[in-house]
């Protein structure tokens, strides 16, 4: 076990530790806010690191052109992923307040009129 | 080190299985869209894990990355699908 591939076990274990955080966020809380809140971060870093963990790995047999182009492209995903998954969540979370889902707070969902609310933002 | 990443894989399988829960008991359909989503990121993960035990990662890598771009443009439609203004 050279340091290079404890290092990735390292990485890749923390990576999935943080993927279960958001599972376990998309079980628990209550709201369907607080579910796309928890999966959308906790999912996007638990990728992050553990593409890393992997990216790293992937340089165990020798630091040649071809294995830094190829950890390179994991890195793209990551990176990719850490851009779009915050606006994927974005978009949803817009559509289903503009459709009409009601955050939840602690005594149930709390009535908000969007029309009304719209009219106070123009003035 | 192999059996490590068969140990990883097999965990994060698990932990889809665990997010279908919401997808299947979910009471209105964004938190099912949500659950899929959620589902989709930890394949990213689990393909380039496979990638890794089949000695093939450069293979499995366009995999992933084609599933992750799928799997973004889906969420982003069904975004715009679920809304019955259809504006983003």
């Amino acid at each position: 076990m050279n340091p290079i591939e404890i290092i990735s076990a390292i990485l890749i274990s923390v990576g999935i530790f943080f993927l279960f955080a958001g599972t376990v966020g998309l079980i628990r809380l209550p709201d369907l806010y607080c579910r796309m809140h928890s999966t959308g971060k906790a999912d996007t870093l638990g990728i992050t690191i553990s593409l890393t963990g992997i990216a790293l790995y992937n340089l165990n047999d020798g630091v040649t052109l071809v294995s830094v182009l190829v950890s390179l492209k994991i890195m793209t995903i990551a990176v990719f992923w850490f851009i779009a998954n915050p606006t994927a969540t974005h978009a949803i979370a817009r559509s289903a307040y503009e459709s009409g889902i009601k955050p939840w707070t602690k005594e149930g969902t709390v009535e908000v009129d969007l029309d009304e609310q719209r009219a106070k933002e123009q003035k | 080190m192999d059996n490590f990443i068969l140990t990883a894989s097999i965990i994060v399988s698990l932990i889809c299985i665990l997010s279908l829960y919401r997808a299947v008991v979910g009471p209105t359909d964004v938190d099912r869209i949500i659950s899929v989503g959620a589902i989709g990121t930890k394949t990213v993960v689990l393909l380039l894990l496979i990638g890794l035990i089949y000695k093939r990662l450069d293979m499995f890598i366009d995999i992933a990355l084609c599933y992750a771009i799928i799997n973004f443009i889906g969420t982003l439609i069904f975004a715009k699908y679920f809304m019955r203004k259809g504006v983003l």
